[in-house]
C-alpha cells in the first residue's frame, strides 16, 4: 500500500486524481443512468404521442414537462408532504402489525412441525386471497376508515415476513441448538441469542418483499374513504382534471417506493452474517 | 480418587427401532481420569456421549456425574462436536463467553484467559468465518471450558482437521485437561488419537452397541509418538480391538474401502 501512495505525488502534483474516481462513477453510473433515460425518452414520446393525437390533447399534463413543473410546485410549496405523510404512517403502521404477527407466527411454525402441518393449508389459503377483497371486511370490522387501511396493508404485508421468518428458522442449523442447549441456554436465551440473529437477515428479506406489497395495496386502498395520503391525492387530481398533478403524485410514489426498498436492502446487509464472497 | 462419571446398566433403543442400539453399559470414571471410547461408526459411540452430557435420556438405566443423576445439559459438563459450530454472528470473544453469559455472569477476564490458554488472543475480535478449521475448533474449545466444567465430553473433534493440525490439538487439549485436572471422555475411531490421550481406553462393538472390553495406557503426559513405547501401546490396543471386535463388517467399512489399510478402526 505504502508504495502506491508514494508514486502517486509524481503523476498528479499537489491535487486530487480525477479520473480514477470519474471512472469510477461512470463504471456505477452508466448503467442505471441509461436506464433512467430509457425510462424518461418513452415517457416523453408517449406524451407527444397524446397531445398530437386528436381526442387526447387534453391529456397533455400527463407528459414529462408538465408533470415536473408540478412536481417541482408540490415540493417547493410543501404540498408534497400533505400527501405523503399520512401514506407513510399508514403503511409504517401496517408493516408494524405484520412484523409483530408475523415473525413470532414464523418462528412457531419453523420450530414445531406439527404446527406447521396444521397451519398450511389454512395460511396457503388466506394468503392467495387478494389483500383489496377484504375491503369490505375491514370497512365493516373498523370504525375508522385509516384503521382500514392500515388492517389492508397488514393483511397484505404478513404473508412474506410470516413465511420468510419460518424458513429462516428451518434452515438454522441443528447443531447450533445442540451447542446452545448444551451451554445452558433455557428457552428465552434461545431466542434472542440464536434464533432471532440467525434469521435477522430472513426477517428483513421477509419485510422488503411485504413493504413492496403493501406499498402496491396502499394507493388503491386510500381510494375509499380517506381524505389524505397520495392514493387520495391520485383520485382526487383525476376528478379535477389535473393531470399533472397526477402524474407528479405517480412519480413520488415511485421515488418513495425505491427508497423504501433501498432501507431494506441496506437493513438485509447489516444483519446478514453470510461471509462477503 | 472420587468416581465422576457411573453409568448404571444403560440400555437405549430409539423410537421406531426394535433391537437396542445400546445395551448394559455399566461403567465408571473416575474424576479427573482421561478416557477414550473407540468402537466403528454406528456403534452408538455418539448416543452414548449425548447420555453423558443430558442431550439424551436413555430408555432404561441413568448416568450419575458426582452423584447427581443427568437429566439435562448442565454448564457442569460441556460437550465438543466434529464441527466447531461457533456462531457467525458474534464476535470469537463473545462465542466463547456464551456459556457464561447464558449462566448471567459475563467475565470478560476468564475471556480474555482463556483465548490466550487455546492461543487465540489476538483474534478476540475477529468474525469466527475468518479463522481456519483448527482455529475454530480451539475457540470452541476455550467456550466449552468458560464455564469451568468438571467434565469435559469430545465427539471426533478432531476427524475434520488436516494431520498436523489433528496431532497439535490432541496434545494441547490433553495438556489442558490435565492441567486444570478435568474428567474426559473422548470418543474416537482413531487409534493413534486414543493411545495419544487416553489413561484408558474402552472398546466398544456393535449391535448392540456394548463394551467388550478395555486397556489401560502406560504412557507418561505429554506423550512422544515417535517412541517404540508409543507403537507398542498402539499395536496392543490394534491387537485387541482386532480380537474383540475385528470379526464384524459395517457398513462404515464397506463405504470407505480405502480406510481399511491405514491404522484406523473405521
Ligand atoms: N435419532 C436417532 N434415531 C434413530 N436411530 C439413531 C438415531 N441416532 C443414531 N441412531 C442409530 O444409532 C446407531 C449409533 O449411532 P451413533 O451413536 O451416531 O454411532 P457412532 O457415533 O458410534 O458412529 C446408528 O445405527 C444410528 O443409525
Ligand atoms: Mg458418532
Amino acid at each position: 500500500m505504502d508504495s502506491v501512495v508514494n508514486t502517486a505525488p509524481a503523476s498528479g502534483k499537489g491535487g486530487i486524481e480525477w479520473a480514477p474516481l470519474t471512472r469510477f462513477l461512470m463504471a456505477r453510473l452508466a448503467y442505471p443512468l441509461a436506464g433512467i433515460g430509457v425510462l424518461l425518452a418513452l415517457w416523453w414520446l408517449g406524451g407527444w404521442v397524446i397531445a398530437n393525437t386528436p381526442g387526447t390533447e387534453s391529456f397533455a399534463g400527463f407528459a414529462p414537462g408538465p408533470t415536473f413543473a408540478r412536481l417541482g410546485e408540490l415540493l417547493s410549496s410543501g404540498e408534497v408532504w400533505i400527501a405523503v405523510v399520512p401514506s407513510l404512517e399508514r403503511i409504517g403502521l401496517g408493516l408494524l402489525w405484520a412484523v409483530l404477527i408475523g415473525v413470532p407466527a414464523g418462528v412457531a411454525i419453523g420450530l414445531f412441525a406439527a404446527l406447521r402441518e396444521v397451519s398450511h393449508v389454512p395460511f396457503q389459503f388466506l394468503r392467495m386471497i387478494s389483500p383489496l377483497a377484504w375491503m369490505p371486511v375491514a370497512v365493516l370490522a373498523f370504525d375508522t376508515w385509516d384503521a382500514a387501511i392500515v388492517f389492508l396493508v397488514a393483511v397484505a404485508a404478513v404473508w412474506p415476513v410470516l413465511f420468510s421468518s419460518a424458513q429462516g428458522v428451518r434452515r438454522i442449523d441443528p447443531l447450533w441448538f445442540k451447542v446452545a442447549r448444551n451451554l445452558g441456554a433455557d428457552g428465552l436465551q434461545m431466542l434472542r441469542r440464536i434464533i432471532f440473529p440467525a434469521i435477522a437477515q430472513d426477517i428483513f428479506a421477509g419485510i422488503r418483499l411485504a413493504v413492496g406489497v403493501a406499498w402496491i395495496v396502499l394507493v388503491p386502498a386510500e381510494y375509499l374513504g380517506v381524505t389524505s395520503g397520495l392514493g387520495y391525492a391520485i383520485n382526487d387530481a383525476r376528478d379535477t382534471l389535473e393531470y399533472d398533478t397526477l402524474a407528479a403524485v405517480v412519480v413520488v410514489i415511485g421515488v418513495i417506493g425505491f427508497v423504501l426498498d433501498g432501507v431494506c436492502v441496506t437493513l438485509i446487509r447489516r444483519f446478514s452474517w453470510h461471509e462477503e464472497a | 480418587m472420587t468416581d465422576s462419571i457411573r453409568t448404571d446398566f444403560i440400555s437405549h433403543t430409539f423410537k421406531g427401532q426394535r433391537s437396542p442400539t445400546l445395551l448394559d453399559i455399566d461403567v465408571t470414571i473416575r474424576a479427573g481420569e482421561q478416557v477414550a471410547l473407540i468402537g466403528r461408526s454406528g456403534c452408538g459411540k455418539s448416543t452414548l456421549l449425548h447420555m453423558l452430557a443430558g442431550l439424551l435420556l436413555p430408555t432404561e438405566g441413568c448416568v450419575r456425574i458426582h452423584g447427581r443423576q443427568v437429566t439435562r445439559p448442565s454448564e457442569k459438563w460441556n460437550m465438543m462436536f466434529q464441527k466447531p459450530s461457533l456462531y457467525p454472528w458474534m464476535s470469537v470473544a463473545d462465542n466463547v463467553g456464551l456459556g457464561l453469559a447464558f449462566a448471567g455472569r459475563k467475565d470478560p477476564q476468564r475471556v480474555a484467559y482463556l483465548l490466550e490458554l487455546v492461543g487465540l488472543s489476538e483474534k478476540a475480535a475477529a468474525n469466527p468465518q475468518s479463522l481456519s478449521g483448527g482455529q475454530q475448533q480451539r475457540v470452541a474449545l476455550a467456550r466449552s471450558l468458560a464455564t469451568s466444567p468438571e467434565v469435559l465430553l469430545l465427539d471426533e473433534p478432531f476427524s475434520a482437521l488436516d494431520a498436523f493440525t489433528r496431532s497439535s490439538l490432541q496434545d494441547e487439549v490433553s495438556r489442558i485437561a490435565r492441567e486444570q485436572n478435568l474428567t474426559m471422555v473422548m470418543v474416537t475411531h482413531d487409534i493413534d488419537e486414543a493411545v495419544a490421550m487416553a489413561d484408558r481406553v474402552l472398546i466398544m462393538a456393535a449391535n448392540p452397541g456394548r463394551i467388550v472390553g478395555e486397556i489401560q495406557v502406560e504412557l507418561t503426559s505429554p506423550r512422544q509418538r515417535a517412541t517404540p513405547e508409543f507403537s507398542r501401546q498402539r499395536e496392543a490396543l490394534m491387537t485387541s480391538f482386532e480380537q474383540l471386535v475385528g470379526g464384524e463388517t459395517t457398513a462404515a467399512e464397506e463405504e470407505e474401502p480405502e480406510q481399511a489399510g491405514k491404522r484406523k478402526a473405521a
